[in-house]
């Protein structure tokens, strides 16, 4: 029973883990490149971030229902979940990206274009690396939200560590609860540091 | 030979008019001095060289071409800049930064070390002891001189200077100021220079160009300003005798 119980955790905290990266691997891909986008049109700010503002305040709950009946991204299972976990890391990622780019001291990126930098060596020799903390700070904060998030998963067939919490909240159990939940804890708080870390690390000065 | 010619200028944005028909020409080795209060349209009229703004009306013409002509790439690489601001780069050494423009043209890894320690010597920052530096490892007086050094990189044949030595303490403005004579002697090179400050217009500049209201009040060599009658001319020269 005991061993059955942590060969479970084990196996609950892979798929969970697995959930997280497939989300986060995907709204990284998509948030970064429409990030810098937003940095070059100014006209396409308002539809994009109101997109992803709007995804963001949709109840988690709710945005998992409203996938479901959606075909080809929706139904029960991974698939959707991992949808609605990107739409919802969308918005820090692709929102620091800009505001990072924007961010850059004026002068530094005037100087730039009038030594006859190109779009794209702006872009590439200054911009992202003087904005990568900005975007790191986002990837972390979507990670962590996201492991949090990720927990629902259980209620569509999506597995992970919400399995165990939603098993013992329906059957008043603390410990499964707690199988759930302080894994859980435990993978965010280290991603949290780790990614941290690497944002420290990006930083200039 | 001209270098530069504004040819019937203006400018407008969102409705105000920042230059109006400004006609104005800049010849090979001259130190044009663009002096004006602020907002006269000095800076615009200089951001107009290097094709970082173009005209709404009439042309500016660099080598007897208008700015609309040049690629802006090909263009800006001829053209130094140095601004108040300085703008280095903050994750570039100084070397890196001096070396900015020549590896953009795509010299190889030895000229572009020569270049960069000749242009640091001459501004007497031993390049042993700055190249490996970052930007923010520098004091003001000093970081400015890597922006010149910037400028003068790739040898280009024209310098554009906004209020460069503006944001610097009186004793190192005159020290900058000098030094920017003595590189004018060794290097032969056209600058552009705007400043609001008529003693540093009267030390450096070659001619100098009034502007107020984006229109051109005046255009005298510094050994003749002082007589110049305009009522703007006036305000200026006012400001020595205190």
């Amino acid at each position: 029973m005991r061993s059955d119980l942590w060969s479970e955790i084990l196996q609950l905290t892979a798929e969970h883990l697995l959930l997280v990266l497939y989300a986060m691997t995907l709204a990284i891909a998509m948030g970064v490149p429409l990030g810098i986008y937003l940095s070059r049109k100014e006209a396409a700010r308002p539809w994009l971030l109101g997109f992803a503002s709007v995804m963001q305040t949709i109840p988690s709950l709710a945005l998992f229902g409203f996938l479901i009946p959606i075909p080809f991204i929706g139904g029960i299972g991974k698939r959707t979940v991992i949808v609605a976990l990107v739409l919802y890391a969308l918005l820090p990622i692709l929102r620091n990206t800009f505001v990072g780019i924007l961010g850059v001291e004026a002068a530094i990126c005037e100087s730039a274009v009038a030594m006859g930098m190109t779009d794209g060596q702006l872009l590439r020799q200054v911009q992202l690396p003087l904005a990568a903390p900005t975007i790191m700070a986002g990837i972390r904060v979507a990670t962590v939200t996201t492991i949090g998030t990720a927990t629902i998963a259980a209620l569509i067939g999506g597995g992970g560590l919400g399995v165990f919490i939603f098993r013992g909240v329906s059957s008043l159990d603390t410990a499964q609860i707690l199988a759930g939940a302080v894994p859980a804890a435990l993978i965010a708080l280290a991603a949290d540091g780790g990614l941290g870390w690497v944002e420290r690390k990006l930083s200039p000065a | 030979m001209t270098l530069v010619e504004f040819r019937g200028v203006s400018y407008e944005i969102a409705g105000r008019s920042i230059l109006r028909d400004l006609s104005l020409s800049v010849e090979a080795g001259e130190t044009l001095v663009l002096l004006g209060r602020s907002g006269s349209g000095k800076t615009t009229a200089l951001k107009m060289i290097n094709g970082m703004l173009f005209p709404t009306r009439g042309q500016v013409l660099v080598d007897a071409r208008p700015t609309t002509d040049w690629d802006p790439i090909k263009l800006r690489r001829r053209i130094g800049y140095v601004i108040q601001e300085v703008g280095l780069f903050p994750h570039f050494t100084i070397g890196d930064n001096v070396g900015l423009v020549p590896k953009l043209e795509g010299w190889s890894a030895a000229d572009i070390e020569n270049r960069v320690n000749l242009l640091l010597d001459r501004l007497g920052m031993p390049p042993a002891d700055f190249r490996l530096r970052y930007p923010r490892q520098l004091s003001g007086g000093q970081r400015q001189r890597v922006g010149v050094a910037r400028a003068l990189a790739a040898d280009p044949p024209l310098l554009l200077f906004d209020e460069p030595f503006g944001a610097l303490d009186p004793v190192m403005r005159l020290e900058l100021q000098q030094q920017f004579l003595s590189l004018r002697r060794d290097f032969q090179k056209t600058s552009i220079f705007v400043t609001h400050d008529l003693r540093e217009a009267l030390l450096l500049g070659s001619k100098i160009a009034l502007l107020t209201g984006g229109r051109l009040d005046a255009v005298a060599p510094p050994q003749e300003f002082r007589r110049v009658r305009t009522d703007e001319a006036r305000a200026f020269l006012a400001c020595l005798d205190n």
